[in-house]
């Protein structure tokens, strides 16, 4: 903590600061240190490998990385617009399927065993799998009109990693201790209201860097797509290399896959230190 | 101070210039108190005074802004004393209780001597059970503090500060979840282990209790100590205007 600008410290106040100050830089110092010459050992390893010559021709490659970047660029638009879609998709079904689970009484049995079911399966089925029958399978029973095989992949993915999602929130919400129920429904606040106003928003708190990883790991296998013949970000590297004979349009797509999910785990981050300053105690333990 | 005290043995606890704010907003502004051996000092103030935050500072789970602290002469506030050492010597007793959800009562009393103080499950189970005993709680042993009433949660959360036997109890508002009865036990346990050899700094809102146990009494106000002095005088004759308003308003007879 700092002193209200203004005040003078003691002198014992002052040397404990220069301490602490001092042991701060010095960790920096041996962090900044042992990181660069563990990368420096890393890069010598690897440029000293036979094969490295080759390999640095096929997979980082400048100039294929610089013809194949647009047709990449333009495909991973697709990549984001299915992500957007999806995430929203899976955040309404999971919170649905979440509370169903956590309905108690012997009247929500069935709902209940159909929403644990549906996990189950959708949690055990491999993505791919899914991605192909709802992707192939359901336009082939002819009832619904010609959609964009990018629709069916989303879909695919919402059924997915809802089920995922679900899981996650339903731990959440299960970790709020109970007195939080008792307080809000003595209150009077009714189920639906303390499901929502109280149980929900702590649930998700504690369930924040899950749900981070579910949402990076959904992004990921957006490239999934592919398969289903939308050209996206992974499908135009895959053309752009059937062409060049070269590997390195998949660096590059992979490489922008990372970057656009650095965006959203920095944030989650900073949100979470925020709502931790905000609402905890803190203190030096 | 009150008590006799050997020149050459320093006091438990000496708390110098302490100041701690919270951003820009001082909670204490220079705070200077000694404790003796075996002397128990009642904290006072009005809620949001700093009494919760003086407890946690002199247990170092606050840092504080300026100002020494010494416990049995060493400065703890020395950012080169060991804390988790420092801490194990002090036993503390938190306004909310914090005791421990996932573990049994015996395990919530025994957790810090078994993996603290190195004592062996036997003996800490030994010394865990006499004093829930003592305290009326042997039957609850086995069950799971949410599952306990409030007072007896209160009264867990004592046994578990003072099983290790520290040097020095922080007690902060521990009768506020009791019973006028069970206030009268846990006094008596207060005024046994100051017999037994406890130096006790605590705060508390209950003026009958300050007096009864406590031998220094502190009033706090505006981030400083606006009187101290032995019980009778200070919620008895109270000099200062605003202990006299404090005193009225918390007793108004
Ligand atoms: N971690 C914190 N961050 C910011 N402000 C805090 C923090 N802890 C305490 N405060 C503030 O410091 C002031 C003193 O709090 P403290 O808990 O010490 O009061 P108290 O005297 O123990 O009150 P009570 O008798 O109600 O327990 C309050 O105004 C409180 O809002
Ligand atoms: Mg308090």
């Amino acid at each position: 903590m700092t002193q209200p600008s203004g005040t003078t410290v003691s002198a014992v106040e002052r040397e404990r600061r220069a301490y602490r100050r001092g042991r701060q830089r010095r960790s920096a110092l041996v962090s900044a240190v042992s990181t660069v010459v563990v990368a420096v050992i890393v890069w010598l390893g690897v440029v000293n490998t036979p094969g490295w010559a080759s390999v640095q021709k096929s997979f980082f490659d400048p100039h294929t990385a610089f013809t194949s970047f647009p047709a990449i660029l333009l495909g991973l638009w697709l990549n984001v617009r299915v992500l957007f879609f999806a995430s929203i998709g899976v955040a309404v079904f999971a919170t649905f399927l979440a509370v169903i689970r956590t309905l108690r009484g012997a009247v929500f049995a069935p709902l209940r065993w159909l929403a644990s079911g549906y996990t189950d399966l959708f949690r055990g089925l491999p993505v791919i799998i899914v991605l192909y029958l709802v992707g192939f399978g359901v336009p082939a029973l002819g009832v619904f009109p010609r959609l964009p095989a990018e629709v069916w992949g989303t879909l695919a993915l919402i059924l997915t990693y809802s089920a995922y999602v679900s899981e996650v929130l339903r731990a959440g919400m299960e970790a709020v201790h109970p007195s939080q129920r008792l307080a809000a429904r003595s209150l009077g606040l009714s189920h639906a209201q303390t499901l929502r106003l109280v149980v929900l928003p702590q649930g998700v708190r504690k369930v924040t860097p899950a749900l981070v990883n579910d949402f990076v790991s959904m992004q990921k296998d957006v490239g999934l797509i592919s398969i289903l013949g939308a050209v996206d970000a992974v499908r135009s590297a895959q053309i752009d290399v059937a062409t060049t004979y070269n590997f390195t349009p998949y660096v590059i797509a992979g490489l922008l896959f990372v970057v656009i999910s650095l965006p959203l785990i920095r944030l989650t981050d900073w949100l979470e230190a925020r709502q931790r300053r905000r609402e905890q105690i803190g203190g030096t333990v | 101070m009150t008590t006799a005290q050997d020149p050459q043995t320093p006091p438990v606890l000496e708390i110098r210039g302490l100041v701690k704010s919270f951003g820009d907003a001082p909670v204490l502004r220079g705070i200077d108190l000694s404790i003796a051996r075996h002397e128990c000092v009642a904290v006072i103030g009005a809620s949001g005074s700093g009494k919760s935050t003086l407890l946690k500072s002199v247990n170092l789970l606050e840092q504080v802004d300026d100002g020494q602290i010494f416990l049995q002469g060493e400065d703890i506030t020395d950012p080169r004393v060991p804390v988790d050492a420092t801490r194990a010597r002090i036993g503390v007793v938190f306004q909310q209780f914090n005791r421990f959800p996932h573990l049994n009562v015996l395990d919530n009393v025994t957790l810090a001597a078994r993996k603290v103080h190195g004592q062996s499950r036997g003996t800490a189970t030994a010394t865990a059970l006499r004093w829930l005993e003592r305290i009326g709680l042997a039957d609850k042993v086995g069950d799971y503090p949410d599952r306990l009433s409030g007072g007896q949660q209160q009264r867990v959360a004592i046994v578990r500060a003072i099983a290790s036997d520290p040097e020095l109890l922080l007690l902060d508002e521990i009768t506020s979840a009791l019973d006028p009865q069970l206030v009268g036990e846990v006094l008596d346990l207060v005024a046994d282990l100051k017999r037994a050899g406890s130096t006790i700094l605590m705060t508390t809102h209950e003026m009958g209790f300050a007096r009864r146990v406590a031998d220094h009494v502190v009033f706090l106000s505006g981030g400083v100590i606006v009187e101290q002095g032995p019980p009778e005088l200070v919620l008895g004759d109270p000099q200062e205007p605003e202990t006299r308003a404090f005193l009225a308003r918390v007793h108004p007879d």
